[in-house]
């Protein structure tokens, strides 16, 4: 039988997201998919499978679950206050959610996206490649109270891990590196916007994030008849009102905004889960560096699953803590964490 | 000696070639023809490729290839061949799309036809005459950009944003013209609606147009626009098609 798990009550923002669905560019679809990929990593790591499984992100808050058979969960991304029949829940690990129980999931406490990961991953069917719900280019849509999603098998066991606390909540620095357009700047206008402090506007989706300011705008001298070009997520285009949006995976495929630059793949989750209001500024780096921080980021992602621990140990209580087998080999350190299944 | 082609980097997410600093006819052939090259000599390290009104995107990953091995490759393919001078795609499509031009469906043909200095009755007659090219496909999934219609329509975006415009929207800018994917606000003038579906994801073929497609739009009545409405369950509005060669 298949497990379902189903939504009784929905907050208002909550889609079934993956790595996306990429190869549709020249179609005018972007890639999409969840709006902090590092939590995808995470959730895999403390269930022990492969990060291209489907998972519910919530934006904002939560809502209420039940499951119609015993399933495994992990919770990631964003804290949000978490319970099952009332037993409060530690974010950050994985639990089990048994036949009949409530989970239910709050607001965001420390940043905008949590993520509800289940053993198995949703067994919706795949469309186009992806089971992930592309809002702005009309694919899929936001899950509803009394939706029932099929759950897929579940090859592992374990649960009560946990990871050591993400640090990428609280916005600070994002660094970026020079795209087509930067040039198109003054030296002026690129010192001002690096000495800025930014706030993260309420203006956000899974399209772009919008950054608030004091003082002028920002404009090129080419601003209006820039024509049309790519754009990719991570993009900084300086809009008409001269404030600075950075785009998101669910981003069009081309625009007519210069971008002053783009920010690094391995900083966009700080830029999507940083709160309204939270401070943060942007920092050019040359392309070697860029690389580097880049490579040590994918390097981080393929260690997660060697740095997942029991919940109810201290690992700072364990002395040699790298030579225990924690969980099972379903994710091999080795395998390229960005590889789709087919 | 010419500023263009002109390689760059998109972050780390790829490499563009943009043939010209404006849109162009010979630009944009050279964009699609440039892409279809890259895509034959399918390199391992380029994931996808995507054309823009004047350009040609490749995507790969910058943090594991080298910007410069990619660059030296492109810059041999440029010099393969005059990319201005390349033919348009094979195996096109002529699209004729029905079209309801103004009444309350499509409330700013009097506006456009007023910007561009000719009444409402020459407009439909003139850009329903007109056999338009799909430059690109952009902004939204199937969404076409459509040119270049005559210098008469050379009439900016307006000033400020029309909040929605539904799916299936003709609107006009520029001498080109856009079929909506989605209801979505713009700043292009709605003239004309179609039921004519660019994306229909659970179809085996989600995307209606390719770029180089070439289509018209004919004008129908309110009745003939009603009556497709009720029967076509296709998604394509009552549009026919013939291959070009």
């Amino acid at each position: 039988m298949t497990a379902h798990l189903t939504i009784t009550q929905a907050g208002p923002a909550l889609s079934l997201q993956d790595q996306g669905r990429a190869g549709y560019r020249a179609q005018g679809l972007t890639v999409g998919g969840a709006a902090d990929r590092t939590a995808l990593f995470e959730g895999a790591a403390l269930l022990g499978q492969p990060a291209t499984h489907a998972v519910i992100e919530m934006a904002g808050s939560g809502g209420s679950f039940t499951s119609d058979t015993d399933i495994r969960i992990a919770l990631t991304g964003a804290e949000m206050a978490a319970k099952i029949d009332g037993e409060p829940l530690v974010w950050g690990a994985s639990h089990r959610l048994p036949a009949g129980a409530k989970l239910t999931i709050g607001g965001a406490r420390n940043g905008s996206y949590g993520y509800l990961h289940v053993g198995g991953g949703f067994a919706t069917p795949l469309v186009m490649g992806s089971r992930g719900s592309h809002l702005a280019g009309g694919i899929g849509t936001v899950l509803h109270s009394g939706d029932a999603l099929p759950v897929g098998p579940d090859a592992a066991q374990d649960v009560a891990m946990t990871l050591p606390k993400p640090d990428r909540f609280g916005g600070g620095k994002i660094r970026l590196v020079e795209s087509m357009q930067t040039a198109s700047f003054d030296a002026e206008t690129i010192e001002r916007f690096t000495a800025t402090s930014f706030r993260r506007d309420a203006r956000a989706n899974r399209m772009g994030v919008r950054m608030d300011h004091d003082g002028a705008g920002f404009a090129t001298g080419a601003q209006l008849s820039i024509v049309s070009e790519v754009v990719v997520p991570g993009d900084i285009q300086i809009s008409g009102d001269g404030a600075p949006y950075v785009l998101m995976y669910e981003c069009q495929t081309t625009g007519g905004y210069p971008r002053i630059g783009s920010v690094l793949p391995c900083d966009l989750p700080r830029v999507a889960q940083a709160q309204t209001g939270v401070a943060l500024t942007f920092e050019f780096v040359g392309m070697e560096e860029a690389v580097n921080l880049q490579t040590r980021y994918l390097a981080a992602l393929k260690s997660l699953p060697s740095q997942v621990t029991p919940l109810v140990r201290d690992p700072a209580s364990i002395r040699d803590l790298l030579s225990y087998q924690m969980i099972s080999g379903v994710i091999s350190a080795a395998a390229d964490p960005f590889e789709q299944e087919s | 000696m010419s500023d263009w082609p002109k390689i760059r980097t998109v972050g780390l997410s790829g490499v563009l070639v943009t043939f010209a600093g404006e849109m162009s006819e010979p630009a944009n052939r050279a964009a699609l023809a440039f892409r279809a090259a890259v895509d034959g000599a399918d390199w391992p390290e380029v994931s996808e490729t995507s054309t823009s009104l004047v350009s040609t995107f490749l995507e790969v990953d910058l943090a594991s290839t080298s910007p410069q091995d990619v660059t030296e490759r492109l810059e041999e393919l440029l010099k393969s061949r005059d990319w201005f001078a390349a033919a348009l795609p094979a195996g096109r499509t002529l699209w004729q799309v029905p079209t309801l031009y103004g009444t309350e469906l499509a409330p700013q043909l009097e506006e456009a036809a007023e910007v561009a200095g000719v009444d409402p009755d020459q407009a439909i007659a003139e850009i329903s005459a007109s056999r338009v090219r799909v430059l690109t496909i952009g902004f939204a999934p199937g969404q076409p950009y459509m040119g270049e219609l005559s210098d008469t329509w050379n009439i900016p975006r307006q000033q400020g944003l029309t909040k929605s415009v539904p799916s299936g929207a003709l609107v006009i800018a520029i001498r080109q013209l856009i079929v909506f994917t989605n209801a979505a606000p713009t700043g292009w003038r709605h003239i004309g609606q179609t039921a004519f579906r660019t994306f229909r994801p659970d179809a085996e073929m989600p995307f209606t147009l390719a770029p180089g497609d070439e289509l018209t739009f004919p004008a129908i009545s309110r009745a003939e626009y009603e009556a497709i409405l009720a029967k076509d369950t296709s998604g394509l509005g009552g549009a026919t098609r013939e291959v070009l060669t």
